[in-house]
């Protein structure tokens, strides 16, 4: 069943074309990459499906819903996460507050009855304390629990970044670059990581993602950008084999 | 000796109140680093919203208990002052949230002029000072030589529950857990499912119901006119810079260290009157040498 339908979306930064005339159809448990060198759209397509851009034409189809238009928080709270190139963990908060706070989607009670105090306001945060615990224990950080995320080593920000995404109770995960600045056991231990949490959480996966690696290794399909174009589509095997692909990753052949 | 716990009274009473105002600054400046000089006014419009209300319900429903009378006065007061800020907020605000931050500064400059000016013209409030009715007979206890009155004591003790309760809210909800976050990093925070529009007029809802507090309590003690917001506004301004302003627990240090300045000015020099002078060079004082405040962090530049 399709998840995810992206028509013909182009996007204008003022006179440069971005992202044009993008196109992906995301089934339901999959997992895709989309890949490219620097500068080829492919964190404007993220912030396009997430609506921290408005596209400037197309349309973003979700479980039958179109995007455009919405802000970004109900996009969100509508089943789609997302985690960053460079991390943006809260920095100051604790590991456990950086999962807490992706629960807001969840709180119903107002801020009244937090002044108060209310029997149904502590079940709820005692509920969201206990479920953020769980969270961090598939991810193997529930030792760190009361640390500022500051102090985490990279790898674990990335895992840290990984789990708020999820605990906003997402269908879609958009994954950018997360091998990025990882050594090769980390890499080993991310792909794991990937895998076991779509498994475990029904989780359909659009990857961004340089390391060939990663790519190769666990996407099914892959998409690849370049100049905001989409210049081949297919398996790995098929990707790997393709003259235009090659061409914009190592430049146009010499013809001596 | 006495003298002096005579005059740390007074100047606990008359701190609590610039705290209740700070906290208003503070937590604006501290969400979008934005200076909302219309505090100072919306505190005074806090002040007539006690007023009016306490005056109708005196008359109408003559014969509620006191504290009933003082408490509904508050809540109303809270109620209306918070719509009244978000309304601002929306309108004068808001659609300023991109344009340069000296934009936004001068339209709150000029929302504060529209509030004094608006009830200096409006025929019910006018240019004279008033008196709130009384909502808690005033009783004075001797208490070893040193004037207690009840007015006092509740002044202090409210403004310190409800600081305490601001607080609260700030470090253990999500609401205040989604303020701080914003404070540090806007781009993230929507990407949480977290509706920043909303967060930011709680923001002010908050501020100014805290400062509706300080309004309920400051008419029960002093007259109010329409353009008392102006120093005491500047008064709470100074108080949350000298606190490190977008620390809610400076503001209200800043709020009892200003509440000492005013009271012991006149104890140590000749005149009341060289009050703005000492509070304003304390604050030029400790900028030099502390810019953060005293209980402010440095703001890490972020690339």
């Amino acid at each position: 069943m399709s998840l995810l339908q992206v028509e013909n979306m182009t996007h204008w930064f003022g006179g440069l074309r971005a992202v044009s005339e993008f196109n992906i159809d995301l089934n339901e448990g999959e997992l895709v990459a989309i890949i490219g060198p620097n500068g080829a759209g492919k964190t404007t397509v993220f912030n396009l499906i997430t609506g921290v851009y408005r596209p400037t034409e197309g349309k973003v189809v979700f479980q039958g819903k179109e995007l455009v238009g919405q802000p970004t928080h109900k996009i969100i709270a509508g089943g789609i996460a997302r985690t960053f190139q460079n991390i943006r963990l809260f920095r100051e908060l604790t590991v456990m507050d950086n999962i807490r706070i992706a629960n807001y989607a969840r709180v119903h009670s107002n801020p009244l009855a937090s002044m108060l105090r209310l029997p149904a306001f502590q079940r709820e945060e005692q509920e969201i304390y206990d479920r953020s615990l769980e969270f961090l224990a598939i991810f193997g950080l529930d030792g760190l629990y009361d640390q500022p995320a500051r102090n985490l080593p990279y790898g674990q920000q990335r895992r840290l970044e990984i789990a708020r995404a999820l605990a906003t109770s997402p269908k879609l995960l958009l994954l950018d670059e997360p091998a990025a600045g990882m050594n090769p056991a980390e890499i080993v231990q991310l792909i794991d990581l990937i895998l076991m949490v779509r498994k475990r959480f029904e989780l359909t996966i659009l990857l961004i993602e340089h390391q060939m690696r990663v790519v190769m290794g666990i996407a099914e399909r892959i998409k690849v950008l370049d100049f905001g174009q989409t210049i081949a589509e297919g398996t790995p095997r098929e990707i790997q084999n393709n003259p235009r692909v090659i061409e914009a990753y190592l430049g146009e052949e010499e013809t001596a | 000796m006495q003298f002096y716990i005579q005059q740390t009274l007074n100047a606990l009473q008359v701190g609590s109140v610039y705290a209740l105002i700070a906290l208003g600054y503070t937590m604006v400046y501290g969400i979008l680093t934005l200076i909302n000089f219309a505090h100072g006014d919306i505190f005074m419009i806090s002040c007539y919203v006690a007023f009016f209300f306490s005056t109708l319900v005196i008359s109408v429903l003559a014969g509620l208990p006191p504290l009933v009378v003082f408490v509904l006065t508050m809540l109303v007061s809270m109620f209306f002052t918070a719509l009244l800020a978000v309304v601002i907020e929306r309108l004068a605000y808001k659609p300023l949230r991109t344009a340069p931050r000296i934009s936004a500064v001068i339209t709150a400059l000029g929302i504060g002029l529209l509030l004094e000016n608006f009830m200096v013209a409006f025929k019910p409030v006018g240019p004279a000072p008033r008196f709130m009715p009384e909502l808690i007979p005033n009783v004075i206890y001797n208490i070893g030589g040193v004037a207690v009155s009840n007015i006092q004591i509740v002044i202090i003790v409210v403004s310190i529950v409800a600081m305490v309760i601001l607080d609260l809210i700030v470090r253990r909800t999500m609401v205040g857990m989604a303020m701080r976050a914003i404070s540090w990093d806007k781009f993230t925070v929507p990407l949480m499912g977290i509706p920043v529009d909303r967060i930011i007029s709680l923001t002010f809802a908050l501020g100014a119901s805290i400062a509706a507090v300080g309004g309920t309590l400051y008419g029960m003690a002093y007259t109010i006119d329409p353009y008392m917001g102006i120093r005491i506004g500047w008064w709470a301004f100074i108080s949350a810079v000298v606190g490190g302003i977008g620390n809610i627990r400076g503001a209200m240090l800043g709020g009892f260290i200003l509440g000492f300045v005013e009271i012991f000015t006149p104890v140590f020099l000749p005149a009341s009157t060289y009050r703005d002078f000492v509070a304003f060079s304390l604050l030029l004082v400790l900028l030099i040498f502390k810019p953060t405040g005293l209980l402010g962090r440095p703001m890490v530049q972020k690339v």
